[in-house]
């Protein structure tokens, strides 16, 4: 079997997963996989572009998938009039203050002599920047936050279509790769990857602790919608009269018209990024990035700059990250930052661009499918399996018990096996690179 | 005078003693991170993960002896578990190294291929810790609750402000002092030790001079498990056990190691303690010392708070990026870039 033969084979062995699902279980739940499935391709797209391509290590995924939502808040978001009545030029104004601070901050950094002077002109410079940053910012907040906290009690966003959010938050991803990258890269692979999973860490803080911005715990809910509510769809004769001739009764026709228009939108969206992502890794770039990758110093000493290169690479990945993040907000149609978890969400990921084939754009597709369905059904299947196993045991035993409701974190198990065991006898993956 | 006394009372009962026992724990856990780098040369994300797995075992044999009813008096009987803990852990942690690490050392694989398995490794425990103890807070900490109660300090000094030792933050400074001590003891003094080292410093010349490499990779597992279950255990019993808190220790943990140069012990144990105060100075609301120590009109109205307590993930990243931009080898000379 060729190669080509072989990746037509998986991916119509995902096909065939997912329309199983549709068959045995429900439509509604095959197209949930899908969507999903969708998502998670786009990201395992980002991460392969910078581990695969570039060798980068990014452990902070779940953090620039965070701020996508976020950016689908900012932007899509009526705004609350009250509370930007209340504070809402002063918080920018605040904002501003704190942007200045900073730049600031690394003008005294940089531009002052080395020694003491600029070591204690720095901290000046920090200290006084922080806390006129604060006193400008913390009355606005507290006023913001006092309007009618419980309905919004934040800034609300501009109100504009939901879909410009999606490339808003691949703009707001950029924006942290580009603070990462300047300071972890060019030194060793660890510290990115540390320094990743800090960032990650914090902007989830951020998002839980700033209510002004994101109603932090309260959570954003009614995110407005690229398509149509289904409550309107069943209200619509003609659309229930469509459905009646499938021989679908209205309910479920609308919920998986609705699927089906974000899997379309999501089909897009996947199709350009892989397009442009095949393109970058044939072209002169491309190679180079590889090249850098494969011998950093034989690259450098071909009068590569290679920090450079990575800070490209690196925003350019995590850029892709945060637009499949503002995607998945908009699916959900709110933001739950409580919900993002670091093994959902930065970990999964990096399963499924090894187990995928790092270094080949279908491979990172395939694995985002692959690896997204196999999250989702062992799950049911780790709980009949325990069935299985417990149901020698008394009906009351405690162990029994024990283990039935256990049975969901089988999944973690799982897939660090099928980590591990890929790592070690098919380190390229399913699809290896060409 | 006694408002500088009370000031200082405060100051002790609210960022000292949190902070050093809180720096204990950290530097035992970085102790566990440097020891993997500078001997297997790789960053193991799966440490937070093998503290909690070994905190576990210490909780559930605690649990089995509270049932029998042994205690250890005064003290915590976790203590007592202590030893079935790191037995458990150093089996786990040396069979992954077989079934894991080993291959990967044999066909010398890059530092980040080390990295992603210790990934792999982390969801392996991430899961089996939550399959057998659940997902939820533990708490296990029994025996005598304080050293120190704050009636009786105020009784015994007559000033206004309480001062508190926990149990636990003398149990941890102690365990850390003592632990510190046998791990030098053993890396300057014994042969294991010495070969150890000399791996770590230049691993062609160790192998030249006839070191086993197996056998030094066998004992630093077995240090790494005894630090991380000593850690875990300490960690919970002075606030709690939380899975997902253990994963999320990983950041001042590398942090603290990244900071002291990693690599190196002395390193990790002063970066414990430079993450520890810091996070604890710059999340605390200082309005009462600053109320004792200014004149009344000055005091202020706020919290005197830099950041709050959510954000201490921030202090311990922002603490690393200062060292990686100033002084990426960190502060004692670690063998980084």
């Amino acid at each position: 079997m060729s190669d080509t033969q072989k990746t037509y084979a998986l991916f119509a062995l995902v096909a065939v997963l997912i329309l199983g699902t549709g068959f045995v279980q429900s439509w509604n739940t095959a197209l949930f996989i899908l969507n999903m499935g969708l998502i998670s391709a786009i990201m395992s797209l980002g991460v392969n572009l910078q581990w695969g391509i570039a060798g980068l290590l990014n452990v902070g995924i779940m953090g620039f998938v965070a701020l996508g939502g976020l950016a689908t808040v900012l932007v899509s978001m009526e705004p609350v009039p009250d509370a930007w009545e209340a504070g809402g030029p002063r918080i920018l104004m605040g904002l501003a203050v704190g942007t200045i601070s900073i730049v600031a901050l690394v003008l005294s950094y940089t531009k002052l002599p080395k020694g003491w002077v600029r070591a204690i002109g720095t901290i000046v410079v920090a200290v006084i920047g922080f806390y006129v940053t604060r006193s400008v910012l913390d009355p606005a907040v507290q006023a913001v936050e006092g309007v009618n906290p419980a309905l919004t009690g934040y800034l609300g966003g501009l109100g504009l279509p939901v879909l410009i959010s999606w490339p808003v938050g691949g703009l707001f991803a950029a924006a942290a790769a580009w603070v990462i990258g300047k300071t972890a890269l060019g030194l060793r692979s660890d510290y990115l990857a540390i320094a990743t999973l800090g960032i990650s860490e914090i902007i989830i803080a951020v998002l839980k602790n700033e209510d002004w911005m994101t109603r932090g715990v309260k959570n954003v809910i009614g995110i407005p919608r690229p398509v149509p509510y289904e409550v309107d769809l069943q209200a619509d004769p003609s659309f229930v009269e469509r459905a009646t001739s499938f021989g679908l009764d209205p309910m479920t026709a609308s919920t998986i018209y609705v699927k089906l228009g974000y899997a379309v939108l999501f089909a897009i969206v996947l199709i350009v990024l892989l397009w442009l992502s095949q393109m970058a890794l044939k072209s002169p770039w491309g190679r180079m990035m590889r090249a850098i990758r494969d011998n950093e110093t034989a690259a450098r000493a071909m009068g590569k700059n290679v920090t450079a290169r990575h800070l490209q690479v690196f925003i350019l990945g995590s850029a892709i990250c945060g637009i499949a993040g503002a995607m998945m907000t908009t699916m959900d149609s709110q933001l739950t930052p409580s919900s993002y978890q670091p093994l959902r969400f930065t970990f999964l990921i990096w399963v499924m661009v090894i187990v995928g084939g790092s270094g080949n754009n279908l491979g990172s597709i395939l694995g985002g499918f692959l690896v997204w369905f196999l999250w989702v059904q062992v799950e049911p299947l780790g709980a009949a399996l325990m069935d299985i196993i417990t149901s020698p045991m008394a009906e009351d035993s405690a162990l029994r018990d024990h283990l039935v409701k256990s049975a969901a974190y089988m999944r973690l198990l799982t897939m660090g096996i099928f980590l591990l065991v890929m790592l070690r006898f098919s380190p390229k993956g399913l699809i290896p690179e060409k | 005078m006694m408002d500088i006394l009370n000031a200082l009372v405060v100051l002790a009962n609210f960022v000292m003693i949190p902070a050093v026992a809180y720096g204990s724990q950290l530097a035992l856990g970085a102790l566990g991170v440097t020891l993997v780098y500078g001997v297997l040369r790789f960053s193991n994300f799966a440490h937070g993960d093998t503290m909690a797995f070994g905190t576990m075992v210490v909780i559930l044999v605690t649990w089995w002896f509270q049932s029998m009813g042994i205690s250890f008096g005064p003290l915590p009987t976790a203590l007592l578990a202590l030893p079935f803990g790191i037995a458990a852990t150093a089996v786990l942690v040396i069979g992954s190294d077989r079934m894991v690490y080993r291959f990967y050392r044999q066909t010398k694989s890059e530092p980040v291929v080390f990295l992603i398995v210790s990934l792999g490794v982390m969801f392996v425990l991430n899961g089996l810790v939550r399959f057998i103890i659940g997902p939820n807070d533990q708490s296990f900490s029994d025996g005598e609750r304080f050293i120190i109660k704050v009636g009786d300090f105020k009784k015994m000094t007559g000033l206004d402000e309480g001062l508190a030792i926990k149990t636990t933050q003398g149990i941890t400074v102690v365990t850390a002092i003592v632990v510190v001590a046998a791990l030098f003891w053993f890396l300057n003094k014994t042969r294991t030790g010495k070969s150890m080292r000399a791996f770590s410093d230049n691993e062609d010349l160790a192998l030249l001079s006839g070191i086993n490499p197996e056998r030094v990779v066998f004992y630093t597992w077995l240090i790494v498990a005894a630090l991380a279950t000593i850690a875990g255990t300490l960690y919970g019993l002075d606030k709690s056990f939380k899975p997902f808190v253990y994963f999320q220790l990983l950041l001042p943990i590398f942090a603290a190691a990244i900071v002291g140069g990693l690599g190196n012990p002395l390193g990790a144990i002063a970066g414990g303690f430079v993450i520890a105060f810091s996070e604890v100075t710059i999340t605390y609301a200082w309005k009462k010392v600053i109320t004792y120590v200014v004149p009344e009109t000055w005091a202020p109205d706020g919290l005197v708070q830099l950041l709050s307590t959510e954000y201490k993930f921030a202090v311990s990243f922002m603490i690393l990026v200062i060292v990686l931009l100033i002084k990426p080898t960190g502060l004692f000379k670690g063998k980084s870039l």
